[in-house]
């Protein structure tokens, strides 16, 4: 099922998959704080540019590529939104000046939907559960996490089997209309879930064999350690951080919009 | 009769199962189709109802072509029992179950009851006509999705792994119940990694290996050919693991059932007696 | 010395009607190999889970009668208690493994019980060095076949250094080679490390020869127990419809016919082979 080829983390290594999740997590919440507090296109505009670096270290720019296409048309429907916002309260009055306002908010949800992205694109799904075990995060949490990317392809595999089981059967998925459709799939999704529930079971069983619960205070093989490299984005984000913060609401420079400098 | 002609097939993510691989099986066969897991046996085999297309080549089943029909006409012909009966139960009842395959191909009401009598008496399931099949055993599950199949009266019909999970006795019915599909001219195609359950069955085997047929014949030169079964990653027959150490004595070496073996131990112990 | 001592067990499910385990009263010594086999249904799967004690905690249930394993009382005492000293290892290879590396899952006992890290590393690697494993170590459980699996699953109990294996029908979803290397790896633990090694199996034409403390089971109660030169050779257990070695039915048929071969009862092809070549040889 090609819906689930997206979630199979290949296993890519670059010195951005590297870097500690935590320490990315905290620079995507930078860049989230960042891109509210302004409201101007120049520097939502910097704030896009910054990320193709680490797509292109990461080497992730076709999956980078293909998620900002399924963020064009919810990005689309934002401006298109604003326009007509302030078109009817401004007295059908269009500047240019407000359709920069307009594509600046929408510059400004691509850059949240894309920091995250590039987030999970950048980082397997090890590191994301090992940064949540050694987070605060309860165990509980992380370990269901994990668990649950492992068996994705799993159960993607069985879902496939079940519906050639049923097709096997006679059950054709496609006929009749979307109420019919719908039906249909009932003899894949019962035995799917089922399926889920007797797995379950066995889990716990193998689980608790293996001393689930024994102590409150777990230990971990691996060790998520700090490096050079967690360091200099700390750093980074922490200036940027500031620097915007300063920028916004403490010096005087006012920043301009683009439209100023048109021959309008 | 289903008849593969030099087959390719390759997954979507570019690995290629299938490479050339050709087959004629004729209706009434009883056709053991074999060899390490990985070999393609599973993947050639869903091409019998055209759950799989292949890629190059041609398949046909009664000489209709898979690629210019669909799967569920396909189907109607090609019974495919899966491996894991949980994959196909879904319904409330037994009853239910059976008829689901019946209802998709159009059977009229009288004869769907009609099948459905037929087919819990033949697996022994009457008794268990209104429950539900999420409460049965394992075995009893197995031959739940095995009566849902068998209902439709497909000509061929195919197993996937049948033994699995089985013991010795539900093994034991199984064979039999195959034997009794042969009698009915019924063309039955199992895939299997089972030796010991081949070696009672003797049927034509067919050997895979990475994606090519490596052997086809009777049951008995196959797998009694250690060179064969090694290539193929497969285990000798216990019958034949012991004959292959009694070679000095001159015996044969294509002994697979054990009542020959005992023919052919007495006999030779008779011959020796008499020197 | 007793390792493990049922006495008088019996254990209903909820719900059921009647019991899976009836009246069972076993004894099992340190360092032995146990063979368990029957008929599905048999209650030797229920009886598994009685050793580390999911019989009664997790399945709740009805139990009545004694299961000491390790000189500890299973009823008392919890589940990751008993998983210090008793590992099971189950029939469906894709269901024991949750991490998404195998060096995690083979660690995840050691974890759960606070263990050092450097303690944990060494342990992990010597469990992944004995189930012969240790180049998948980085690889995700996905990847890798049913028989490595299995042995992953092994490993995992492996690492926890418990005193007994339970082992319920490991080889049942593996073609007859993986299981026979399954089977070589069990083996090497019980003679090298004197884990007592408890196994639930059909497979007797591979597993017979292990053992000299063969137990079958049928309708939850103990039908025969010990030697299985002698068991497997009566016909009650034939028509038990135990799988019985093809070598061990030839050697009676042979037998009844006028052909006593006068040697032991054998388990094994080689073993018939060997004696028949003698009694050729005269």
């Amino acid at each position: 099922m090609s819906v689930f080829d997206g979630l199979r983390f290949r296993k890519v290594y670059s010195p951005i998959h590297n870097l500690d999740p935590r320490i990315k997590f905290i620079y995507v919440i930078a860049i989230f704080v960042v891109a509210i507090i302004f409201y101007q296109i120049i520097p939502l505009l910097v704030l896009f540019v910054m990320q193709i670096p680490f797509v292109l270290l990461a080497r992730v720019q076709r999956q980078w590529l293909r998620s900002l296409r399924g963020a064009a048309f919810l990005a689309a429907f934002i401006f298109i939104i604003n326009v007509a916002t302030t078109y009817f309260t401004s007295n059908y009055t269009l500047t240019a000046a407000n359709i920069e306002s307009s594509a600046a908010m929408t510059l400004r949800f691509v850059v949240l939907v894309e920091s995250f992205s590039v987030f999970f694109l950048t980082t397997s799904p090890d590191h994301l559960g090992l940064a949540l075990e050694e987070s605060r995060v309860p165990y509980e949490f992380a370990f269901a996490f994990t668990t649950a990317v492992r068996f994705v392809p799993v159960l993607a595999e069985e879902a496939q089997t079940i519906m050639d089981a049923q097709k096997a059967r006679g059950l054709e998925l496609e006929k009749g209309g979307l109420l019919r459709r719908i039906r249909n799939y009932v003899p894949v999704l019962i035995p799917l879930i089922v399926s889920s529930i007797r797995r379950s079971l066995e889990l716990a069983e193998a689980m608790e064999s293996r001393a689930w619960g024994a102590t409150k205070k777990r230990t971990n093989l691996y060790l998520l350690k700090l490096h050079k490299g967690d360091y200099a984005l700390l750093t980074f984000t922490t200036v940027i951080l500031v620097l915007a913060v300063y920028v916004r609401y403490f010096s005087p420079i006012v920043i301009p919009a683009i439209t100023q400098f048109l021959p309008l | 009769m289903i008849e593969a002609q030099n087959v390719r097939f390759s997954y979507p993510n570019k690995v290629e199962a299938l490479k050339s691989v050709s087959l004629t099986i004729n209706d009434g066969e009883f056709v053991a189709i074999m060899g390490q897991n990985g070999a393609g046996k599973s993947t050639f085999v869903k091409h019998f109802n055209g759950l799989l297309k292949p890629s190059q080549g041609t398949v046909r089943v009664d000489g209709v072509e898979t690629t210019k029909t669909s799967v569920a006409t396909l189907a109607r012909n090609v019974g495919f029992v899966f491996q894991n009966p949980d994959h196909q139960l879904f319904s409330e009842t037994v009853e239910d179950e059976i008829s689901f395959a019946l209802k998709n191909f159009g059977f009229e009401q009288e004869v769907i009851k009609k099948r459905i009598d037929w087919a819990l008496n033949l697996l022994s399931l009457t008794q268990y006509r209104k429950t539900s099949p999420f409460l049965l055993s394992g075995g009893e599950r197995k031959r739940v999705a095995l009566a849902s199949v068998l209902a439709w009266d497909p000509q061929t019909l195919i197993l996937d792994e049948p033994t699995i999970g089985q013991d010795h006795e539900q093994k034991e019915k199984l064979r039999q119940f195959i034997m009794q599909m042969q009698t009915q001219k019924k063309t039955v195609v199992i895939v299997t990694h089972d030796v010991e359950f081949v070696a009672e069955c003797n049927p034509r085997v067919v050997l895979m290996k990475e994606g090519k047929i490596v052997a086809d014949g009777v049951g008995k030169e196959i797998l009694t050919d250690p060179a064969l079964l090694e290539l193929s990653s497969i285990v000798l027959p216990q019958i034949a693991q012991l004959f292959t150490k009694l070679s000095p004595l001159g015996f044969p070496k294509d002994v697979i059932d054990i009542y020959e073996a005992k023919e052919i131990i007495l006999k030779a112990k008779e011959s020796r007696r008499q020197e | 010395m007793a390792i493990i001592e049922i006495k008088n067990l019996t254990y209903t499910y909820p719900g059921a009607t009647k019991p899976s385990i009836n009246d069972v009263s076993l004894k099992v010594d340190k360092g032995e190999f146990v063979l368990i086999t029957g008929p599905s249904g048999c209650g030797k799967t229920s009886l598994c889970r009685c050793f580390n004690g999911l019989v009664p905690h997790f399945y709740q249930g009805e139990l009545k009668g004694e299961v000491t394993v390790a000189g500890i009382d299973t009823l008392k005492h919890h589940t990751y208690e008993m998983a210090k000293h008793v590992g099971l290892v189950f029939q469906n290879p894709e269901n024991q493994l949750f991490a998404l590396s195998i060096e995690k899952d083979v660690a995840f006992g050691l974890e759960n019980n606070g263990v050092n890290r450097e303690v944990m590393r060494k342990k992990v690697d010597w469990a992944l060095h004995q189930t012969g494993i240790y180049d998948l170590r980085e690889r995700s459980p996905h990847e890798i076949s049913g028989g490595q699996q299995q042995r992953v699953a092994i490993a995992a109990v492996l690492a926890m250094e418990p005193e007994i294996i339970v082992l319920d029908e490991p080889t049942s979803f593996l073609d007859p080679l993986s299981a026979a290397k399954i089977f070589e790896v069990i083996y090497k633990l019980n003679k090298e490390s004197g884990i007592t090694v408890i196994l639930v199996e059909h497979r007797l034409d591979l597993t017979a020869k292990y053992t000299n403390h063969l137990i079958v089971m049928d309708e939850g109660k103990i039908c025969f127990e010990g030697d299985p030169r002698q068991i497997l050779s009566t016909e009650e257990t034939r028509l038990m419809g135990v799988g019985i070695p093809k070598a061990t039915l030839l050697f009676q048929m042979l037998k009844k016919e006028g052909f006593d071969l006068s040697g032991k009862t054998p388990l094994s092809s080689d073993e018939l082979a060997d004696e028949l070549l003698e009694a050729f040889k005269q």
